[in-house]
């Protein structure tokens, strides 16, 4: 395929499932409305057209069925690409994704492995009525045998879904549905980032963000909005959530001795406490305060009028930046 | 091969057009039976084979010498639990007998005497109530799923290699159990709908043993029988007596059959009873009156068999004690194997999470390691 082109982040998996389809006669996608439809949000569109019944499907509305019949799928030798339509949706198929989706191949000493990829669109930003806009990353970090990644930019959405796609453990896939139609220049001739591995977006020296998903942009942005008020902030995205990169995150926070972790899901016995007790835990002595927290409320995702004050944005990563007691403040 | 499931609703929706008869109702609701309690032909069924009757027979045997062995290694502390499928042997059998090589099971917890029955060595089997590991078979090997206890999400798996292997053009079929508590379960609902939607190979094989821990079929179900859910599905449900072996592998037999011709799923529901209570740590009195299994112990699977077999003179008493005699070298291999010493390695707990080790729980082994090595010294 053509090196580097200009796409959209629904685009981009569009083109990483096509790609992968075509490689690998066992990847199957399947789930609601992702055939003749091509999905809510268009991800799979045009994939039942050009590679038929038996490639790509629809499913009786049911997600628990939807997963549990992947798991028997991946048992018999295919790697089913699953979506589940929205985050809160996927909740019917908990107790599959749980009890045997993350625990079939501890339970059988490695005898059966299960490639499964369940793509989640996920968190807010788009103004959704309940149900359509929750960050549910927790529920799945914590369920030892699952992987879960969650790409912030759209090469990263086609590079890691072919990664996850060609590796042989179940993967949570957490698609940031806000970014689904944002365009960014693609190169998909790149090689794919192993799963697991956290990049630098932006270096810096006064302090570092920790974000993920849908909150490495807005961590971006403040850090733009840093460096006009003479404050230098490096980015982190995460990428992958499990397995967590505590190298390039301790590295860097070593060499700033401050961190600041962002995400959308409401903060308590969230991925961003781990985070922040990781880094205090590994970084305690280069730390020159406490790592802190910008995160949704811990409260039911708001309705449409009222996510903006829920989101973390810029103004609120920047007032937390600067309670991390700098210099000035002491003195 | 490939599938097209466009044809496939439209001729779903051609077998719906022509309505369903009585006899398919029937079929549904009222149990087949070749052998009657006494262990009598019933009138107008033709004899089943002899031979393998006695064969069939030999695996009864079997499969009750194997949950009375269970039933002594944990009365001995050398088994944590067992479920026992006391009363159910002809099921037990009959589901694994109709099977091919190729073809999979997907047992519930209470099926070891099936998983045995279908060749896999008991002692393997009970690795997990040994408590040495979760699974201790390869399910590969033995085109078995592992044992596992929540209820019903087995059967979605078991749709899932069905249509896989529709997919992939193998003649596969999958022998999908669970009990009458299960049929409440959601994802037995979304097993029998995505099955019959997509005609999947599978049969659905309800041991209806009356009991879910104490919870009474009454309290599960008020529908006609639980075969008879297979009709609000789109395919067809039998109801079968439970303690007949011959009726159930006949029954099973013609499912597998359908199956195999690409005709989609059965359900199957065998009417038998759980003679023993849930677990050794279950007590059935304070649920069920001892009348009640007292009238199920004359219908006993094996008695029924043997009764037949030797009322037409192919069962002796030297037949019979040859087969006694395989049972109980089995139960001694049993305890011999259950009973040996075995080490799990404690860091094997990190071995298997995901198919590479993390970093984190290569942290969390090392971690661990040191502290065995602090033990050790």
């Amino acid at each position: 395929m053509g090196a580097v082109t200009k796409m959209t982040m629904a685009q981009a998996i569009n083109a990483a499932l096509r790609d992968a389809i075509t490689e690998d006669d066992s990847v199957v996608v399947f789930g609601e409305d992702v055939a003749q439809l091509g999905g809510v949000f268009r991800v799979t569109d045009g994939l039942h057209a050009e590679f038929g019944e038996n490639r790509v499907f629809d499913t009786p509305l049911a997600e628990s069925g939807i997963v549990g019949m992947a798991v028997g799928m991946a048992m018999n030798g295919m790697r089913p690409v699953v979506e589940m339509q929205f985050d809160a949706f996927a909740y019917p198929a908990f107790e599959q994704i749980v009890s045997h989706v993350a625990k079939l191949g501890n339970r059988t000493r490695g005898k059966v492995r299960l490639p499964i990829v369940i793509r989640v669109p996920y968190a807010g930003g788009i103004g959704g009525v309940e149900h359509h806009c929750d960050s549910s990353e927790a529920y799945y970090a914590h369920t030892p045998g699952l992987t879960v990644v969650a790409p912030a930019t759209n090469a990263d959405a086609y590079g890691l879904l072919r990664a996850a796609i060609a590796g042989s453990d179940p993967v949570i896939f957490l698609e940031p549905k806000k970014h689904y139609f944002s365009k960014e220049e693609v190169d998909v001739s790149v090689s794919v980032p192993p799963i697991g591995r956290a990049v630098v977006r932006r270096p810096g020296k006064d302090a570092t963000l920790i974000a993920y998903g849908p909150s490495v942009p807005v961590a971006l942005a403040a850090a733009e909005q840093a460096a006009t008020e003479g404050r230098d902030l490096g980015v982190i995205d995460l990428r992958s959530i499990v397995p967590f990169d505590d190298e390039t995150v301790c590295a860097e926070v070593r060499r700033t001795g401050r961190a600041v972790v962002v995400a959308e899901a409401p903060g308590f016995a969230s991925v961003a406490s781990e985070i922040a007790a990781r880094v205090g835990e590994r970084c305690f002595h280069h730390l020159e305060a406490p790592v802190r927290r910008v995160t949704g409320f811990d409260v039911p995702y708001p309705p449409p009028k009222l996510e903006h004050h829920f989101l973390p944005g810029v103004d609120r990563i920047l007032d937390t930046v600067d309670t991390l007691q700098w210099e000035e403040d002491v003195a | 091969m490939a599938i097209n499931l466009g044809n496939i609703r439209d001729e779903c929706k051609a077998i719906w057009r022509c309505g369903l008869n009585a006899g398919q109702l029937k079929a549904a609701i009222t149990a087949a039976r070749l052998l009657d309690e006494t262990g009598r032909l019933v009138r107008g069924a033709s004899a089943p084979d002899a031979e393998a009757l006695v064969d069939g027979y030999r695996k009864l045997v079997f499969a009750r010498r194997l949950n009375e062995q269970c039933g002594a290694l944990v009365r001995q502390g050398r088994l944590a639990v067992y479920p026992s499928s006391r009363g159910q042997e002809a099921c037990q059998v009959a589901c694994t007998s109709v099977l091919a090589d190729g073809d999979w099971l997907f047992p519930t917890y209470r099926d070891t005497a099936a998983i045995a029955a279908r060749g896999v060595d008991p002692v393997e089997v009970l690795t997990l109530l040994r408590g040495d590991w979760h699974c201790g078979y390869d399910p590969n090997e033995h085109k078995v799923a592992p044992q596992a206890t929540p209820l019903a999400t087995q059967l979605l798996h078991a749709v899932g290699v069905g249509h896989a292997a529709r997919l992939k053009g193998e003649n596969t079929v999958v022998m999908a159990l669970c009990g009458d508590g299960a049929t409440s379960e959601g994802d037995f609902h979304e097993a029998c709908n995505f099955a019959a939607v997509f005609r999947a190979p599978v049969v659905f094989f309800v041991q209806n043993n009356k009991y879910a821990i104490s919870v009474p079929l009454a309290r599960q179900s008020v529908a006609p029988s639980l075969a008879a859910k297979a009709i609000g599905y789109g395919m067809p449900g039998v109801r079968v007596d439970g303690n007949d072996l011959p009726a159930l592998e006949k029954v099973l037999g013609e499912a597998v059959a359908r199956a195999r011709a690409g005709d989609g799923p059965t359900l199957v529901e065998a009417d038998t009873y759980r003679i023993e209570s849930h677990t050794n740590a279950d007590d059935a009195t304070r649920y069920r009156a001892d009348d009640e299994v007292t009238e199920w112990l004359p219908r006993d699977p094996l008695l029924r068999v043997r009764t037949y077999l030797t009322a037409i003179g192919v069962l002796d008493d030297d037949r019979e004690q040859d087969i006694a005699a395989a049972a109980e070298e089995m139960a001694a291999a049993v305890r011999a194997g259950v009973g040996a010493e075995t080490v799990v390695d404690p860091e094997e707990v990190f071995a298997h999470v995901y198919s590479t080790l993390t970093p984190q729980l290569a942290e969390q082994r090392a971690a661990l390691r040191a502290e065995l090595e602090l033990e050790e010294a």
